[in-house]
């Protein structure tokens, strides 16, 4: 199944990405060939099989519930773009 | 020493070097910075160099071992895939995303190596978050063979592959998703092994695709690649999907005969598609292991085909949730100009992620959306159980499965570039054993037109050890290992 235009500027939007016009009629393209190439999948016959969710099928390991990290807030924070008293800044979301 | 000998000593070769006080780890860690600073830039085979550090590590791993106080790895030297983490060390995981990102903390690889005494180089190229097999989509420009400059290594983990057969480094740390460290170790004539998913701590590893993703290493003998793993593998409370399983001796068991070892060669690998010289180098390496006593039979994988669609199903989905994380408000690369929050993500993912990454984001977002999850997603999980028990099948008459690593030798840098099949199709050996949770491990079995190609064997879960052995009882026989591109003589 090829994709369109339209299409692939939806999935851009659900993936908050934004696509210059100059890339999208190349992802139209590629992205075109991906599914076509992943859709013979849907001619194999898969009637009674579980979906493998994990490669050694392992369930979630628990562990108890203590701290055990120390808090390096001023370090972690070294990497942040815009920060004010220790929070950090983005754009205004409530008027 | 002279640096000649240096450069082309494996690590076990180094360790008793320095035990019998031949040299000491200054000068070997000295000798190698030398080098990448002479042939690495040809190479673009890192990202950072950690000079200054490396040195001060080595003159005090030079201090422990004069006073008597040795570890597995004291003062060897290594490189990490630009996806660890590394406490203070910028890690860009090949991406512009993350050019500036200074990670607090090491990774549980790095952490483990560096408590055994390892030092860390510097850090290499990989393709942007290590979504390729080329190393072509680096933020920071492709890798060169070192066999061929114009070819591409490999990738994901195409830098570290080139600097170690390029002999900047005896040995790299890589990451395998689909083939991320098996391709290139096979298209630059080294050792590569990706262990048992939950074998090696993912903690502090950038994350791709959860699911395959596994760390594991390059080196020149399947020797050093024992020796590295031992020190790397086992149980780690930070990463929910470690596995608590005891960690064999790798090193002490290696020269266990390989008399009567099932190997199963798989009749698919050796469909169209396969070079002929390619399939003749992996069929001669079979006769050497067959001289040694193992038994070669022949077994199915029908639906191993499959894998590579049903890889890129899985790996994209995981993917578009992974790098949901890269939003521009904590670390890494934030845009300019917006007016608003959503315009603000938009802007700094679509500057900030390169062609590659963004077709495997949407890729992803499509198989997960609604109307196509069951089409899509829950079809090629399905598939994944069919390809995983297949494998279960196999592994009921034999040991291990050889075959080839991949199709042909080194391709051209840009020669699949446009064609996103193609270069996936590059890794339809390999990605079975991700899809299955498998250990690999790829070897120098031959030359193609005077490169690498590699000899691929596949264990059972936590099979490390006969992967090991059988390596290394075949570069006991045969010298493919030990050949240098004439450049890095």
């Amino acid at each position: 199944m090829s994709l369109n235009k339209d299409q692939i500027k939806y999935l851009a939007v659900l993936s908050r990405m934004n696509l210059q016009d100059s890339e999208t009629n190349d992802v139209v393209d590629k992205l075109s060939r991906i599914v076509e190439f992943v859709d013979q999948l849907q001619a194999v016959s898969t009637e009674g099989i579980e979906p493998m969710a994990h490669p050694l099928e392992q369930s979630q390991r628990l562990r108890v519930d203590k701290v055990t990290e120390i808090n390096d807030r001023e370090k972690i924070q070294l990497n942040a773009n815009d920060i004010n008293k220790g929070m950090y800044l983005v754009p205004k979301v409530i008027d | 020493m002279p640096i000649k000998e240096l450069q082309n000593m494996t690590l076990c070769a180094l360790k008793q070097g320095m035990k019998e006080k031949a040299f000491k780890s200054t000068e070997i860690t000295e000798a190698l910075l030398s080098r990448i600073s002479d042939l690495g830039p040809s190479l673009n085979a890192f990202i950072t160099v950690t000079a200054e550090q490396a040195l001060k590590e080595a003159q005090e791993a030079d201090k422990l071992i004069a006073a008597g106080k040795d570890k597995p790895l004291m003062g060897l030297p290594i490189a990490h895939k630009d996806l660890f983490c590394t406490d203070g060390v910028l890690t860009s995981c090949g991406s512009k995303m993350l050019h500036n990102f200074i990670p607090p903390y090491n990774a549980s690889v790095v952490k483990r190596l560096k408590s055994s005494g390892i030092i860390m180089l510097g850090k290499t190229n990989m393709d942007e978050f290590a979504m390729g097999s080329s190393n072509e989509t680096s933020y920071y420009g492709a890798v060169n063979n070192p066999w061929n400059m114009d070819l591409s290594p490999g990738g994901s983990s195409g830098g570290s592959a080139a600097a170690v057969a390029a002999r900047l480094v005896p040995a790299a740390t890589g990451t395998d998703t689909g083939g991320s460290i098996r391709q290139p170790a096979a298209l630059t004539g080294i050792t590569g092994i990706k262990p048992t998913y939950g074998r090696v701590s993912r903690y502090g590893m950038i994350a791709f695709a959860s699911s395959l993703d596994q760390g594991g290493v390059f080196t020149r003998s399947v020797e050093d690649a024992a020796l590295l793993l031992g020190e790397m593998a086992g149980f780690d409370e930070n990463d929910s999907t470690s596995v608590d399983v005891p960690v064999p001796n790798y090193i002490g068991t290696i020269n266990k005969s390989i008399k009567g070892l099932k190997i199963g060669l798989v009749r698919q690998h050796f469909d169209a598609g396969l070079d002929e010289d390619n399939a003749k180098a992996v069929k001669e390496a079979l006769e050497v292991l067959k001289e040694q006593g193992a038994e070669i039979i022949d077994i199915d994988l029908p639906n191993i085909e499959l894998s590579v669609p049903t890889y890129y199903v899985v790996a994209s989905a995981e993917c578009s949730s992974n790098l949901s994380r890269y939003d521009g408000v904590r670390f890494g690369y934030r845009a300019e100009n917006y007016k608003d929050l959503n315009e603000f993500y938009c802007k700094t993912r679509g500057e900030g992620f390169g062609a590659e990454v963004k077709r495997r984001i949407m890729t992803g977002t499509y198989v997960l959306s609604a109307g196509y999850y069951d089409a899509y997603y829950l079809k090629a999980q399905k598939v994944r159980q069919l390809i995983s028990q297949d494998f279960k099948k196999a592994f009921e008459k034999v040991d291990l499965i050889a075959g080839p690593t991949t199709p042909s030798p080194a391709f051209a840098l840009g020669a699949k570039m446009d064609d996103p099949i193609e270069m996936y199709l590059n890794d339809i050996y390999t990605i079975g054993a991700n899809l299955a949770g498998l250990p690999g491990m790829s070897i120098p079995c031959g030359f193609v037109n005077n490169l690498p190609v590699g000899l691929q064997l596949v264990g059972k879960h936590f099979g490390e050890e006969s992967l090991l052995q059988c390596g290394h009882h075949y570069q006991q026989e045969t010298n493919w290992h030990l050949q240098v591109p004439e450049q890095f003589k």
